[in-house]
């Protein structure tokens, strides 16, 4: 049988922001979504990437495996859209789990319903990337409906899957307090989310849009203020959720 | 009589080892036995911590005032009176306030001279902090007392006087002290000096029936010595009212006894590195039983250790003004070894290593004394956390490999200096300094002449021609410049110590060794990441070599990329690995002077600026000038792949070809390490137990944000006590030349662990 391959753009070693502990996150090529914040817009097309081996990935993984034993870290599968190759990303998944490593699965869920219950398990932790609650707000933001990764994320409550909810606070487009609070209404029924992470914008990605010379919509758009996330962690924190 | 000073024998002097278990220590000199017997591991965290005394406040505030003085001045005030373990009478900071006392002259932060081991060190520092020299003293010193440095220079070759000037050879223990030895203070609290002037008789006495060789006629003058300076370590403390004949009793008289063996040792040499050794666990044993004994409580405990920081803090040598630029402030390397785990398998952390560690908060954070933890993963959760924390809060304390010193030289190890690792009273190295490998790989292109000067310093050979440098040609010539370099060094160290033993011999330090200890000659490297990414670039890039009018090569075009050493990519790493066992196998070849053990490091100070200045354009890109990274950091910038991928790759360094330690300094941003406290925290320590875990030898952690510092530059009043880690040390922020300052400014700061 030949080698599972897939398109990768890069690693990052030592991530303290994608999961617990200290993360190993291969950002893998392809999404759909053209979310108007994103800050990897080089990941959107799945050929930008360079196609690498399964068993490269997790050799390259594994180099940092003290460093995420020690630090109760592990991999964490980004991008892009992981899901995108889902055949690929279990197989990196699985890979790394028979090496004893935690993993992590960073989606939008759009593609959740590509995946058995069973390659879910592949996942310790899955960080649920849920743009907005409002479905028009979604839509604005990344061009594709909220349906799907609301359901995605029932199914994983379902199976009990741990899970980290992500939400992106951007100024005058995501930070409706009805909007917020509508989504913290949704999460704080879903009995295996652990942890919500408010995430201000920033504008790191700017240079990114620049360089491929895109139109980038929130080139005027100011950073969150630690206020405003601040204010938008309460909103969860009134519900009972664990809100970084 | 004031309420601090109670008179503290509330229990029978006679009665010093009351509680103590017996063992071998009982009836010979063995600490580390006595350790092993009495000590209580803690387990715990931080919340038993006392904050600090409004009487510990008080004096601080006093010192102050005297450091802002100093700061303007550089040097606050001299004393003239060559120093010695008495020469001068007590003094005090503020007589009511302190608890632990004895000051190095009659005043804080008046210096001392030290002539034995150079007089033109005395007079150029007295000359450049603008204090008149006393002429009966120059005469002394330049008409009828020979000194160290005079005596080195009558020994030189002229081969090693022209590898010295051209920079190749640099920083040697020529002028000045070398330090590096860490006497055992601990005995004098332990024995009493009655009890270690009677064995040292009996060391002595034990060599009377030798043929009188060189080596045994050495021995005994030096074993006289050490005899004659333990009486007058006891006459230096009776001046301050205390009799350290006899063993200390309480915490407070272990405390003062010991320090009053450290003082001894900072009056008597101006060594390059004055450390302490191991000596809180030893403590805790005394703080412990006075803690059970109901005569402290934990406010107190703190205070005493609070009193003795400040003591170490305030160790002072009168040195040159250029001496002062190269070492960024006024180094003394007070280094105190905190926790570790011992050979059988309880780890040494104990109450009083935290206290140790609290001091940076009840006085703040500082310098000194530099304190170095022994990381192992097996240390417990607790002890972690709290460094972690401090690290975070102060960035003033580094990190060295337990897991590979323990193995190595035991578990009574301390740190001399920044990552010199020696067993306490048994080994002392005799220092070294180091030699600038990048300016060797230009040798080897140019034919062993120097890049900047042309003149001919290394062996004289077929320089490399004007085509695209081949790397196996490159190796072949720098294997041969290398040689010479290893020769001519170890000779120079040779000529050194020979001359160092006999005009300014460590007498009090010695005393506090066994006979006849193992002595490491510590040899060192810099520009070791110059000189991979250098050998990277001719290996994987094109370099071609541009001459000058003189057919000099001073210069380089590389097209093409290479990799970079401190990216865990073995191409370039394994160039570092390589050179580090391949210049080691060089020195072994040559014998030492007292059949020294050779060691070797790779670790620069904060030189690399200097080395740097002195060296001209590398194949790595690098222009003239441009500082080196310091010990063995990946070169500024380009280790572009994280703190995980960086430490990967010193973890490859082979510490059996750099047992005299590998430095490795890095700055974090403290949101890389996590979104909260408690992650970073937890982080931190997980990145430090993964990197000892891999074989990593040393880390300095300076958890900080850029912005913070250049804040610092134009506006230093409001930093006072900003301390940074840089290079097996920390120093005092705005103390730093701009140049130091903007170098430090421009190393990498990972954004990302």
């Amino acid at each position: 049988m030949s080698q599972p391959t897939g398109y990768i753009h890069s690693y990052t070693t030592g991530s303290s922001h994608d999961g617990p502990g200290l993360r190993t996150v291969v950002w893998t090529t392809g999404c759909h979504y053209r979310c108007q914040y994103c800050h990897n817009p080089d990941t959107w097309h799945l050929k930008g990437g360079h196609e690498v081996t399964v068993d490269s990935v997790v050799a390259e993984v594994a180099r940092h495996a003290s460093f995420m034993r020690y630090t109760g870290g592990g991999v964490t599968i980004s991008g892009g859209e992981p899901l995108v190759q889902a055949p690929f990303v279990m197989s990196v998944l699985r890979g790394c789990k028979e090496r004893g490593i935690h993993t992590a699965l960073d989606t939008n869920g759009f593609f959740g319903d590509r995946l058995s219950d069973d390659e879910l398990r592949l996942a310790d932790l899955v960080l649920l990337d849920i743009k907005s609650w409002d479905p028009d707000t979604h839509l604005r933001v990344a061009g594709v409906e909220v349906g799907p990764t609301l359901a995605f994320a029932r199914r994983l409550a379902a199976l009990a899957r741990p899970a980290w909810v992500r939400f992106v606070l951007v100024q005058g487009l995501t930070d409706d307090p009805a909007n917020i609070a509508g989504l913290a209404d949704f999460v704080a029924g879903l009995p295996n989310v652990e942890r919500v992470e408010v995430l201000p914008f920033h504008q790191l990605g700017r240079a990114k849009w620049e360089q491929l010379g895109r139109d980038y919509p929130l080139a005027d758009t100011q950073p969150a203020t630690a206020e405003a996330t601040l204010r938008a962690a309460e909103i969860f924190r009134a519900r009972g959720l664990h809100t970084i | 009589m004031h309420p601090y000073l109670e008179p503290q024998t509330c229990v029978d002097p006679g009665s010093a080892w009351r509680t103590f278990t017996p063992g071998a220590w009982s009836t010979s000199i063995a600490v580390r036995d006595f350790i092993q017997y009495q000590y209580s591991p803690y387990d715990g965290d931080a919340s038993f911590l006392a904050g600090p005394t409004e009487r510990t406040t008080r004096l601080w505030a006093e010192l102050s005032e005297l450091f802002t003085l100093e700061r303007a001045k550089g040097v606050l005030d001299v004393s003239q009176i060559p120093s010695s373990i008495t020469a001068h009478d007590p003094g005090y900071i503020d007589r009511d306030l302190e608890l632990i006392v004895g000051l190095q002259t009659e005043k804080p932060l008046r210096r001392a001279i030290f002539p034995y081991g150079g007089w033109r060190m005395v007079e150029s520092s007295l000359e450049s902090y603008g204090f008149p020299v006393e002429p009966q003293l120059r005469e002394i010193f330049t008409k009828y007392r020979k000194t160290h440095n005079d005596g080195v220079f009558d020994a030189y070759t002229p081969e090693i006087l022209r590898a010295r000037r051209s920079h190749i050879v640099t920083g040697l223990p020529d002028a000045y002290g070398r330090g590096r030895i860490i006497g055992d203070y601990r005995r004098v609290a332990l024995y009493g000096i009655d009890r270690l002037i009677a064995a040292k008789q009996d060391e002595k006495a034990s060599i009377d029936a030798a043929h009188s060789s060189d080596e045994i006629i050495r021995d005994r003058e030096e074993l006289s010595e050490q005899i004659r300076a333990l009486h007058e370590l006891k006459e230096m403390a009776l001046s301050y009212g205390y009799d350290l004949a006899r063993p200390a009793a309480t915490a407070r008289e272990a405390v003062q006894w010991l320090y009053f063996a450290y003082l001894a040792a900072v009056k008597e040499q101006n060594g390059a590195a004055m450390s302490l050794g191991r000596t809180a666990t030893f403590l805790d044993i005394y703080f412990e039983r006075d803690l059970r004994e109901g005569r402290i409580d934990e406010r107190e405990a703190q205070e005493l250790i609070d009193d003795f920081v400040i003591k170490l803090r305030i160790v002072r040598f009168l040195r040159t003004r250029d001496y002062d630029a190269l070492f960024s402030g006024d180094p003394t390397w007070v280094t105190e070894s905190l926790g570790g785990v011992g050979t059988d398998g309880r780890h040494l952390v104990t109450r009083t290593s935290f206290r140790f560690l609290q001091t940076l908060y009840n006085i703040g954070p500082s310098p000194e004394p530099n304190l170095t933890v022994f990381w192992s993963p097996d240390l417990p959760e607790g002890f972690k956390h709290f460094c972690a924390q401090v690290s975070i809060d102060t960035s003033a304390i580094q990190y060295e490999s337990d897991e590979l010193m323990r193995p190595t030289w035991g578990d009574d190890t301390a740190i001399a200096c920044c990552v010199s690792a020696m067993s306490v009273g048994k080994q002392m190295q005799l220092f070294g300094a180091r030699v600038n490998l990048a300016k060797c790989l230009l040798y080897a292109i140019n034919g062993g002449r120097d890049e900047i000067s042309g003149e001919q310093i290394g062996p004289e050979s077929e320089p490399a021609g004007d085509e695209v440098l081949n790397f196996d040609e490159v190796m072949a010539k720098f294997d041969v410049q290398m040689d010479w370099l290893a020769r001519v060094y170890v000779n120079a160290l040779n000529c050194i110590h020979y001359m160092h033993d006999k005009y300014a011999y460590e007498r009090i330090e010695m005393a506090l060794h066994d006979y006849s200890p193992l002595r490491t000659m510590a040899f060192g490297i810099a520009g070791l990441s110059v000189v991979a990414d250098s050998l990277a670039a001719i290996k994987y890039a094109q370099v071609r070599p541009v001459r000058d009018e003189r057919g000099l090569v001073v210069d380089y075009i590389t097209t093409g990329d290479f990799p970079t050493y401190g990216n865990n990519d073995d191409r370039a790493d394994d160039l570092a690995v390589d050179m580090v066992g391949r210049f080691m196998e060089k020195l072994r070849q040559h014998p030492t002077y007292r059949n020294a053990t050779h060691t070797q490091s790779v670790l620069t100070i904060t030189s690399n600026v200097v080395y740097g200045k002195h060296t001209g354009n590398t194949p790595d890109g690098r222009r003239t000038g441009e500082p080196f990274a310091p010990g063995a950091n990946p070169m500024h910038g380009r280790d572009t792949h994280g703190v995980v991928a960086a430490a990967l790759s010193l973890a490859k360094l082979p510490y059996e070809s750099a047992q005299d330690g590998i430095s490795w300094t890095t700055s974090i941003v403290p949101s890389a390490l996590g979104r909260n406290a408690d992650e970073q925290v937890r982080n931190l320590a997980g990145v430090l137990d993964a990197y000892f875990a891999e074989g990593g030898f040393h880390i300095n952690v300076n958890v900080l944000d850029r912005e913070m510092l250049l804040d610092a530059v134009e506006h230093p009043e409001r930093y006072p006590q900003l301390t940074i880690r840089v290079s097996g040390y920390a120093v005092n922020f705005i103390k730093l030349t701009r140049e130091q300052q903007l170098d430090v400014i421009n190393r990498t700061f990972h954004g990302g662990i």
